[in-house]
């Protein structure tokens, strides 16, 4: 069965297992290579769940995981809100 | 990690791992490559993956047209997908652009380059959605174009590494030991590598890595911030760009647009953190010129660093004063688009003594005389 970790950008535990394969182990170089993480969530969804399955192949806690970057805004907003402000 | 190399590449960004493709395709594959961080994190992997052609010095031009028909056959070459689009490059010209624009067209006319001025109406069958009221034209080129950044490093590298070249992620180089001008070894947090000859492709990093064989590189990091908004369906072919406003924006194969804009009053730093001040700037220049753009949301902000010379000109080539150090930095905000055509170059300079391109007039030694630079830098 096909395990769906991120859903904007429609990755399965498969792909982030394959990127494993490929020396891909920072949650950073997973999200470059298969996007994972750059939808509208966010990466709310699928972070959570990818750390665990690096922390799993790659015999590290959870906590030991590093964390991919976080980008603001802290949820989508709209250009026309920030076109309209003055400086 | 291998305890001697050929040549050792210090910069895991498009002109690190291109270079080290180029190396091995030419049979020199006992080549080390060093990154500090994951393959495609510095200038690299931040950029907006443009690939223009339209340029303002003969150098930059030739360069880009070049890598341009190297592009053109990668996704073949590396077995992947670099989502690779020739939309062109819409260059809005507002009224007093007019001359210079038109002088460029021509310059780049005789060079063999198929760009054109054309009319604000023009301008708008390439892109319905422009709002042309503020503008007095346009430049085009449609064999300009975008790729996708990840894809074309992550390409080069892996083909690299199945021909032998080892490739050594989360590596830090801590010095380089030299004797009388000569390169003995590179060192890092994780081992020594002796080698006799250097690539120096550290991007905006690149000025520490020459300072430590006691070259000075005039280079200077700056910030550019860039954004990307929610995927919507196809409805933009070209890079849309301006050097007045200093604004860029194209829409990706995945959908998204991605975008940035020049700050005049950003101060040489390597501050990579993203700013309110940016986001409204950004919003505000492109809505005027695609107002349908109001109702997209942002996803992310972030910000990359140009690594700028004194003529907006990349560094390329041996250095004066320490043997086989070859410099391929200094490309001030143009890496990705050259760094076919640039790496081959290198390789060239390499492994036959002599680059199949005339690069003369791109080594560090220029800085000497008096500059002639590039006009057209944006974002």
């Amino acid at each position: 069965m096909t395990e769906m970790v991120c859903r904007c950008e429609d990755i399965t535990k498969e792909d982030i297992l394959k990127a494993i394969d490929q020396g891909y182990t920072t949650l950073d170089e997973i999200k470059h290579v298969l996007r994972c993480g750059m939808g509208p969530c966010q990466g709310r969804t699928c972070i959570p769940l990818i750390t665990r399955v690096v922390a799993r192949e790659t015999g590290k806690s959870a906590a030991e995981v590093s964390r991919p970057t976080t980008r603001p805004p802290l949820q989508p907003l709209s250009l026309s809100l920030f076109a309209g402000d003055e400086e | 990690m291998r305890e001697k190399a050929e040549a050792v590449i210090i910069g895991g960004g498009v002109t690190g791992c291109g270079t080290a493709y180029s190396l091995a395709k030419k049979g020199l594959t006992d080549v080390v490559v060093l990154e500090r961080g994951g393959l495609c994190t510095g200038a690299s992997g931040r950029c907006g993956g443009g690939i223009r052609q339209q340029f303002t010095t003969e150098a930059n031009i030739a360069l880009a047209m070049e890598s341009v028909r190297l592009f053109e056959q990668l996704s073949e070459e590396l077995d992947t997908d670099i989502e690779y689009e020739q939309g062109g490059y819409l260059i809005i010209a507002y009224e007093d652009d007019v001359d210079q624009f038109r002088k460029n067209v021509r310059l780049q006319n005789s060079l063999g380059l198929h760009s054109r001025f054309i009319t604000p109406a023009e301008a708008q069958e390439i892109v319905p959605l422009l709002n042309t009221d503020p503008i007095a034209g346009a430049t085009f080129c449609q064999t300009d174009g975008h790729a996708n950044p990840f894809r074309v490093v992550h390409g080069y590298a892996r083909k690299a590494q199945e021909m032998g070249v080892e490739i050594n992620k989360f590596t830090n180089v801590t010095d380089i030991v030299a004797v009388d001008g000569h390169i003995q070894a590179v060192r890092t947090d994780k081992g020594t590598v002796k080698t006799d000859t250097v690539v120096n492709a550290a991007g905006a990093h690149s000025r520490d890595i020459a300072a430590m064989v006691g070259v000075d590189l005039p280079n200077k990091p700056y910030r550019h911030e860039i954004l990307v908004t929610e995927p919507l369906e196809h409805v933009l072919d070209p890079m849309v760009i301006s050097f007045k406003t200093g604004i860029y924006f194209s829409q990706q194969k995945h959908g998204s647009i991605i975008g940035g804009i020049g700050d005049p009053e950003e101060p040489s730093s390597y501050n990579l953190s993203g700013s309110l001040r940016f986001l409204k700037r950004m919003a505000r220049t492109m809505v005027e010129l695609v107002p349908a753009f109001g109702h997209l949301n942002v996803l992310r902000q972030w910000a990359g660093l140009y690594d700028v010379t004194p003529d907006a000109q990349p560094i390329l080539g041996w250095t004066e004063g320490v043997d086989r150090f070859c410099q391929a930095n200094g490309y001030s905000g143009h890496g990705f688009m050259v760094a076919p055509k640039v790496t081959e170059l290198v390789a060239e300079l390499i492994v036959d003594g002599k680059p199949s391109m005339p690069i003369d007039d791109l080594t560090l030694s220029r800085f000497e005389g008096e500059i002639t630079g590039e006009a057209y830098v944006v974002g």
